[in-house]
């Protein structure tokens, strides 16, 4: 099992996080991972993008020119790494900010209204959190419970207050894949 | 032991504090500034000092004199900044000081790009300042081996009074993975009595100097370097070997580049090709002997250098250890463009036929 993950979006819309939740939860469950962010010009270009690594086998190379998933947070994403999904995977669109459909028939295509459900839910900022259910329950590849662990162990402390909310978005992102 | 999540920047300082580092003079500088702000935050709380310099020849001149009054002094800078720093890593090397100095290399020549590179082999290997020395050169290629080499950089340096490099490339200190923090191997050292600490009753006043005005003393003294760089070569070469048993051809790459040669490798033999690693851990001391072997060896039909680097440097040294018995080809990217595994697996396949 290998999966090789690109997120890529505007800065600020939690692209790196989603990235690096999906590390650390693929660290909990014992796989070898890697997280490796883009820190180029790409980022004013509005591709601020990371590749993610999660694999039952130690991790060769960190980046890679053909993804087995791509969540594209927003349209030049899209544009810029569809052609490089491999053929059969997955394509998770947040579908508030973008626009276009994925062109390629070879992929399945899923399109998530993160920033409308996080409204919803009741703050904008965890729209990257819907996403990330979206892709859990998409891929299959993670336990739902150990995110919602992460989640529990991110917000320790005074922070506590934000855990229902983040675990709200990240089960209404998991819902909207059916 | 539990793994954490850490990058690789950040855990490098943290290592560094770990491993005793209580002096750390540095100057911001994509893709290592993650070093010195983690550095800023967390060395004053251990006990030590951080000072951001007013430039990267401050910087390692104020190791320079942490270190001659026997502190366990650090730098770190990327490309541009550390061709800045060679000045005084040449005379810490004559004044025989030890120092840990960590480059995260980006794209060069010049300003170069921000993006990960390997343009710095000679400079490290070969000696970016002045004179006749050596320095330590250790490359990781994960963020494990980083956390560990920079802990064990300090015992090596104090070992031999001498500045130790790590030199990796940006995205091994930019990049997330798991480590642990294991114990690593803790070496029996000398006391510092040639610190420059004040005299206090000893009969002599300790100096710290890499002037030597009468010739003959000058060439006595590099023969004392000489000396010492010779058990560096004996003792700390390092280098890892993988799937070499039978390859017919051995790839040899160090940093980045070697683990996107092991996801080539792992595709290369699905395909039923024999291919194998050849990764050296020290820049220098060069794993010449054991490269120098492995061309020997009957199976090995061609060898492919694989850097981010656009005229091949370490392929010198490969070149140096194969001595003309093999084919070697160069596959490379400069300018912060890293080889792809689809690239190698040709480079591989071309390799082959050249041997065949």
């Amino acid at each position: 099992m290998k999966k090789q993950i690109i997120i890529s979006g505007f800065g600020g819309q939690g692209g790196l996080a989603i990235g690096k939740n999906l590390a650390e939860a693929g660290m909990a469950e014992g796989l070898n991972v890697t997280w490796a962010p883009s820190y180029g010009p790409e980022m004013r270009g509005g591709t601020a993008n990371c590749s993610v690594v999660l694999s039952d086998k130690p991790v060769g190379s960190p980046v890679f020119a053909r993804s087995t998933e791509l969540i594209a947070l927003n349209e030049p994403s899209l544009v810029k790494f569809e052609a490089g999904v491999l053929p059969g995977g997955m394509v998770f669109v947040n579908s508030d900010v973008v626009t276009d459909k994925v062109s390629r028939q070879d992929l399945t295509a899923y399109y998530i209204p993160c920033a409308r459900i996080a409204e919803e839910v009741g703050n904008p900022k965890v729209g990257n959190m819907v996403m990330l259910g979206a892709y859990v329950a998409g891929t299959k590849i993670l336990k739902p419970e150990t995110i919602e662990a992460m989640i529990q162990e991110m917000f320790a402390g005074p922070k506590a207050k934000f855990i229902p909310l983040n675990i709200e978005a990240f089960r209404r992102g998991m819902a909207c894949i059916s | 032991m539990e793994k954490e999540l850490w990058k690789g920047n950040e855990a490098i300082a943290e290592a560094a504090i770990r491993a005793g580092c209580n002096c750390f003079f540095g100057y911001p500088i994509t893709p290592q500034s993650e070093v010195p702000e983690y550095m800023s935050v967390h060395l004053p709380k251990a006990g030590g000092v951080f000072v951001q310099s007013e430039s990267e020849v401050a910087a390692i001149n104020m190791v320079y004199g942490a270190a001659g009054s026997g502190m366990r002094a650090m730098t770190s800078s990327s490309s541009p900044g550390i061709s800045l720093k060679q000045e005084g890593i040449s005379y810490m090397a004559g004044a025989e000081l030890p120092c840990v100095i960590v480059n995260c290399m980006r794209g060069g020549p010049g300003l170069g790009t921000i993006q990960p590179g390997q343009g710095d082999y000679y400079q490290a290997t070969r000696g970016g300042g002045n004179g006749d020395y050596r320095t330590v050169v250790l490359s990781p290629s994960n963020v494990q081996e980083a956390v560990d080499f920079v802990q064990e950089a300090f015992d090596i340096a104090d070992q031999y009074r001498n500045p130790v490099m790590v030199v990796m490339d940006g995205l091994i200190g930019q990049m997330m993975e798991p480590i642990e923090w294991r114990p690593v191997p803790k070496r029996d050292l000398p006391p510092k009595d040639w610190a420059t600490t004040g005299r206090k009753g000893r009969d002599h006043h300790n100096v710290i100097n890499s002037l030597y005005m009468d010739p003959e003393e000058c060439d006595r003294h590099n023969e004392h370097l000489w000396e010492k760089y010779a058990l560096m070569e004996k003792n700390e070469v390092r280098w890892e070997e993988i799937s070499c048993e039978d390859a017919e051809v051995v790839i040899t790459a160090y940093g980045t580049p070697a683990r996107i040669a092991l996801t080539a490798i792992e595709m290369l033999r699905e395909e039923g090709l024999k291919v194998g690693l050849f990764r050296p851990i020290t820049l220098w001391p060069f794993p010449e002997d054991a490269l120098r072997k492995l061309s020997k060896a009957g199976h090995v039909k061609a060898f492919l250098d694989v850097e981010m680097s656009s005229c091949g440097q370490m392929m010198d040294d490969v070149r140096l250890s194969v001595e003309g018995r093999k084919p070697i080809r160069y596959l490379g990217h400069a300018g912060g463009v890293m080889p792809t595994a689809e690239e190698i697996v040709d480079a591989a396949k071309a390799a082959l036929k050249e041997g065949a």
